[in-house]
């Protein structure tokens, strides 16, 4: 799926590196995955990682046991005929499919929570080394403002948002830190829907969402 | 199953996949394993496993390289970096226990018949950045080495960003020039 507009923010190196490398926390990967069903660009050069993973793999070897050529070979011809699948063309849709797989279906199947202000969010089932989560921003109106403790990464999947330092669009990824502390708006134009992980609670400026924290999981 | 393949040695792995795929090729797939199989073993030992379970996840790797022969695109992927993916998702599911989602597959399959130029091009180019690898410091080496057999969490990676690419910089971007054209 390539979205519409042009994307402008995109994963760290780092952060694609890692998703290739594998060690990422569910919920990151989960993200970059979405993002890259979104961008050719980071499609591409997820494949150069990739493409550094094989180089390495070339560099060592360990025997295999005698007999493993044939028992791998048994262990195929037990799988009995090979059947030829292909990936399933997918319906057009808002949400990418491997969001869809952790929503069990499009838009119209997330239970969104409301949590104050208009604002409703959907925690999804993930390892709890992070959390991922849908948020929906009505238009116009403002995340309140938070610092962060670990990473979190914010993807846009429909509208936009805007904080201090830029405008998000559709497919595009903000990548905040400990060095980060925003509030950021919905676009004025269309209610909002983002895809948020974080590996640590936000840390929230003002005492009325803090004392929600714990209720929210945020 | 009789083998079209000459007995000489070659290492032209595409053409042993395509072997697999049109043939169901035996002795094609022999010859990726002798070489593939004990590598990818020792990327499971270097990523923890030990040796019984590294050889059982990757005789399994090896069966999944048959199954999937027909999804292999060689104008996006040298057969090492397909049988790495293969290899890291199993790593996951087999140590960590965790899930990797995947982005979503191209809408369109690789091509029944892939074009040639394209598909050398870019397996020699995952062949120079192999080599340029080899010519890398140690410590920068040392470093993605440890990241992509997961010994280095995603925030330890994103701190060394830039910083161990060093000289192979050059050789990721040429490889990346290669696949953003064979997405057009």
């Amino acid at each position: 799926m390539t979205a519409m507009t042009t994307i402008a923010h995109h994963p760290t190196d780092g952060l694609l590196m890692a998703y290739s490398a594998g060690s990422l926390p569910e919920a990151f990967s989960l993200t970059v995955a979405t993002h890259v069903s979104m961008c050719d660009e980071c499609r591409a050069r997820l494949g150069a990682f990739d493409t550094l993973g094989g180089a390495l793999l070339e560099k060592e070897a360990a025997p295999m046991a005698g007999d493993s050529l044939a028992a791998t070979v048994a262990r195929i011809r037990a799988g009995g005929e090979r059947v030829r699948e292909w990936p399933l063309p997918r319906k057009a849709g808002v949400l990418p499919a491997p969001l869809c797989d952790y929503v069990g279906g499009d838009l119209e199947a997330v239970r969104w929570r409301p949590i104050g202000m208009g604002l409703k969010q959907a925690i999804l089932p993930t390892a709890r080394d992070a959390t991922a989560r849908l948020l929906f921003i009505p238009a116009g109106a403002a995340v309140p403002g938070h610092g962060h403790r670990g990473t979190e990464l914010t993807l846009v999947l429909q509208g936009a948002f805007l904080d201090a330092t830029a405008r998000f669009g559709p497919g595009d990824i903000e990548v905040s830190n400990e060095d980060v502390t925003h509030t950021p708006v919905a676009d004025i134009g269309a209610d909002c829907i983002c895809l948020a992980a974080t590996d640590a609670p936000l840390r929230f400026r003002t005492l009325l969402p803090r004392l929600a924290q714990p209720f929210l999981r945020i | 199953m009789a083998s079209t393949i000459e007995t000489a040695e070659s290492e032209d792995w595409v053409a042993c996949m395509a072997l697999i795929r049109d043939a169901a090729d035996e002795a094609a797939f022999a010859r990726l394993f002798g070489h593939f199989a004990p590598r990818v073993k020792a990327f499971l030992m270097r990523s923890g496993a030990d040796a019984a379970l590294a050889e059982e996840v990757a005789q399994d790797v090896m069966a999944t390289l048959w199954r999937k022969a027909h999804l292999f695109d060689p104008t996006r992927a040298s057969v090492a970096t397909w049988i790495f993916t293969i290899a890291r998702n199993r790593r996951i599911d087999a140590l960590r226990r965790a899930r990797r989602p995947e982005p979503e597959d191209l809408p369109w399959g690789p091509e029944p018949e892939p074009d040639q130029t394209e598909a050398l091009a870019l397996q020699q180019e995952s062949a120079a950045l192999g080599r340029a690898l080899a010519t890398l410091p140690d410590k920068q080496r040392v470093l993605i080495e440890k990241a992509y057999f997961g010994d280095l969490s995603h925030s330890e990676i994103a701190e060394q960003t830039g910083l161990p690419l060093g000289t192979i910089k050059s050789r990721i971007r040429l490889a990346l020039d290669r696949l953003r054209h064979a997405m057009k």
